[in-house]
């Protein structure tokens, strides 16, 4: 992998801790509108999944993935103007949270019921199939999400259709405070990959060399027209399912010896073992990652409030043509699934469109 | 061109639809090769394939979820419902996924989700299944219940080319129905959504009904014009979400008396909110109680003098109905 790559590899996963640390401030001083669920330890999970992916590529992510967001080109103000529920957010303030996505940029908006995302992540596939492209969908859904029937529901038929998907499952130790040990009786969740015959692998979800590779391999098998593939990310939830919980059913030993195995930390210690993160440019991230974040959050601190008098509006898209997302031409506004028409723009997740330092939108 | 039924007339839909427009497809339980349980889709996967008519696993949230999937990327799914009342298995892909999707998100979602519904075929507990109320009271889905072969064809149409979650309930009791046969037009039409359609004119009653109640309200009209004098006028409200608020109001206006029909079990049903919109809209024109006729409050029974006592008719409506005129 480049020196190039390495370095805006751990720019994320630095960018994804910090987001979700102010985040927890704002929410400490009682500015944060509603629950918040970060996802500290798995930042190796989140971005070293997505920075596999290419043009063209979709991600159907859940709530814990702002790594993958921010690596696919969702903007840190975009994700902070849902958290500070302002009416200029990319859902005008009528849904929280990490809810954000389009499809334009090749990303599912996620819902709260999880494992629900993973049959959708099956239609975009089924998509790319039709229209003979080498496109994959990154699919990841918890440990929680392994037990719906959703979730066999789509690993079954993207395995009976072949559909060009690579599931990732972040087993992070509990579903809110249940145990795994409570929720599936396997030794390994890739083993449910055996009931679909797909390929599955499980592997240190706080590695992040270790899941770039892993994921990259199942990316191959589904880019290749072989199917689905599995990969089961085994990492942490070390703070609580929100905020608002202390996850004090976490024994003290267990939550010390994950925070010892901090994703970023160990990355950082790798880089700078193999020279690729001198303290210099150690800085220069750390600013970069201080500027975009200060930015995010002064940009949503700006942002209206939103409108009551819209409450009602919008219920039902407008007629007019559909482009099919990925074909030519199909960002032209004469589309209606090209433009947001309740704002007559381009959808605004993404950092292009929010954000003046273009370096937040990274093309593989 | 030869008169068809109900049934064919869904399938030309379909068949019509495909042709005219790539991103259509079919996806569904024994759709393909079998050609659908009822034979809606006979002869589709010879013509457009199995990448375009995709026989799927038994499994609901899959069918309707990758329909979602599909439509954000562009395309016009339709997916179908082996038998309406398995909708409950794919519940959350439509109220939570697709109903809520542009609203939060911006991004349409044009799929027609559709099946059999209805009873009256000795389908029991499981196979006759009238679920349009859970849908009516989700904000972002529209409901639509043809009750003609001319609408079943047209309201297709206009359901595959809206850009919204569309839930289209076939009654599968007027599938073959020899007197729904109809000739239909050579040309390529559409019946828009939203719109209701007065089946019969009178002065003295409105009767709000749809779907295969229709049928039965229109055979109670005869006999009341016969026997009793009486001009019911009869409306086929088509379409329950948009509700065509504007038609019924204008033709109670003038009657002054309602009588609402519908298959479904009575509390919480569509004619309780008609009622609702009635009392608030129309209260000084009213010359006599909102009356409903509607399935009891219980679940749809199996054995044929349970499902006859169960199921409204035209003998039912006709008592119902004179009980009003007479207020």
């Amino acid at each position: 992998m480049s020196t190039e790559k390495l370095l805006q590899i751990y720019y994320f996963m630095r960018l994804t801790r910090t987001v979700e640390d102010r985040t927890r401030t704002l929410f400490l001083q009682g500015r944060v509108v509603g629950g918040v669920y970060t996802a500290q330890g798995h930042e190796a999970t989140t971005v070293g999944a997505a920075m596999t992916l290419r043009d063209g590529d979709c991600i159907v992510p859940q709530h814990r993935d702002l790594g993958m967001h921010f690596v696919r080109g969702s903007s840190p103000r975009a994700v902070m103007c849902q958290w500070l529920s302002r009416g200029n957010s990319p859902t005008l303030g009528r849904d929280g949270q990490l809810h954000i996505g389009d499809m334009h940029h090749g990303i599912v908006p996620s819902i709260s019921m999880l494992g629900e995302s993973l049959p959708v992540a099956c239609g975009v596939a089924l998509t790319m199939k039709m229209r003979k492209r080498s496109s994959i969908v990154l699919a990841s859904c918890g440990d929680g999400a392994t037990n719906t029937g959703p979730f066999h529901e789509a690993l079954n038929f993207a395995s009976v259709q072949k559909l060009p998907i690579v599931f990732v499952i972040e087993n992070n130790g509990y579903a809110y405070s249940t145990p795994g040990s409570r929720q599936f009786a396997v030794q390994n969740l890739s083993d449910r990959a055996l009931a679909y015959a797909m390929p599955g692998e499980t592997v240190d979800g706080n590695d992040v060399l270790a899941v770039f590779a892993a994921v990259e391999r199942a990316g191959e098998h589904a880019r290749s027209g072989k199917g689905p593939a599995l990969v089961e990310c085994k990492t942490f939830r070390v703070r609580g399912h929100s905020e608002a919980d202390k996850a004090d059913y976490v024994p003290k030993e267990l939550r010390e010896e994950w925070l010892a195995k901090d994703p970023i930390k160990r990355f950082e210690a790798y880089l700078s073992g193999e020279n690729i993160l001198t303290e210099a440019e150690k800085a220069g991230i750390e600013a970069r990652v201080k500027a975009a974040v200060n930015d995010a959050v002064t940009f949503a601190e700006q942002g209206p409030d939103a409108d009551p008098a819209t409450v009602t509006d919008y219920l039902y898209a407008p007629d007019g043509p559909i482009a099919i997302v990925g074909e030519p031409d199909a960002e032209d506004p004469r589309y209606v699934n090209a433009l947001d028409s309740r704002t007559g723009k381009p959808f605004t997740t993404m950092a292009a469109a929010t954000i003046n330092t273009p370096e937040e939108v990274v093309r593989l | 061109m030869s008169a068809v039924t109900y049934l064919e007339a869904i399938g030309q839909a379909i068949r019509e639809e495909m042709r005219r427009d790539e991103a259509v497809f079919l996806l569904g339980e024994d759709v393909g090769n079998y050609g659908g349980a009822f034979k809606v889709s006979a002869g589709l996967l010879e013509e457009f394939g199995s990448e375009r008519v995709i026989d799927t696993p038994m499994a609901e949230a899959a069918i309707i979820g990758s329909a979602v999937g599909a439509a954000l990327m562009g395309m016009r799914p339709i997916a179908e419902m082996q038998f309406i009342d398995f909708i409950t298995c794919g519940f959350d892909q439509i109220i939570n996924m697709a109903s809520k999707m542009y609203w939060r998100a911006g991004m349409p979602v044009p799929i027609v989700i559709r099946g059999p519904s209805g009873g009256g075929t000795k389908g029991g507990p499981f196979h006759s299944a009238s679920p349009e109320a859970w849908f009516f009271h989700t904000p972002g889905i529209k409901v639509v219940v043809p009750a003609t072969a001319y609408d079943a064809k047209g309201m297709l149409k206009a359901a595959v080319r809206d850009n919204n979650p569309v839930l289209y309930l076939e009654h599968k009791l007027l599938y073959r129905l020899p007197e729904l046969r109809e000739e239909l037009p050579e040309e390529d039409y559409i019946v828009p959504l939203g719109k209701a359609i007065i089946r019969r004119d009178g002065e003295d009653m409105t009767v709000l009904t749809y779907g295969a109640m229709v049928h039965q309200c229109l055979k109670a009209a005869q006999t009341l014009e016969e026997e009793d004098s009486l001009e019911i006028e009869v409306i086929d409200l088509r379409s329950l979400s948009p509700l065509d608020s504007e038609a019924i109001l204008e033709s109670v206006k003038r009657t002054n008396k309602v009588l609402i029909v519908h298959e479904d079990t009575l509390t919480g049903g569509i004619g309780a909110e008609l009622s609702a919109i009635l009392a608030a809209d129309l209260f000084e024109y009213l010359d006599g109680p909102i009356t409903r006729v509607a399935a009891p409050d219980v679940p749809f029974p199996f054995a044929p003098p349970l499902e006859a006592a169960y199921l409204p008719n035209a003998e039912k409506i006709l008592t119902a109905a004179r009980q009003l005129a007479a207020y």
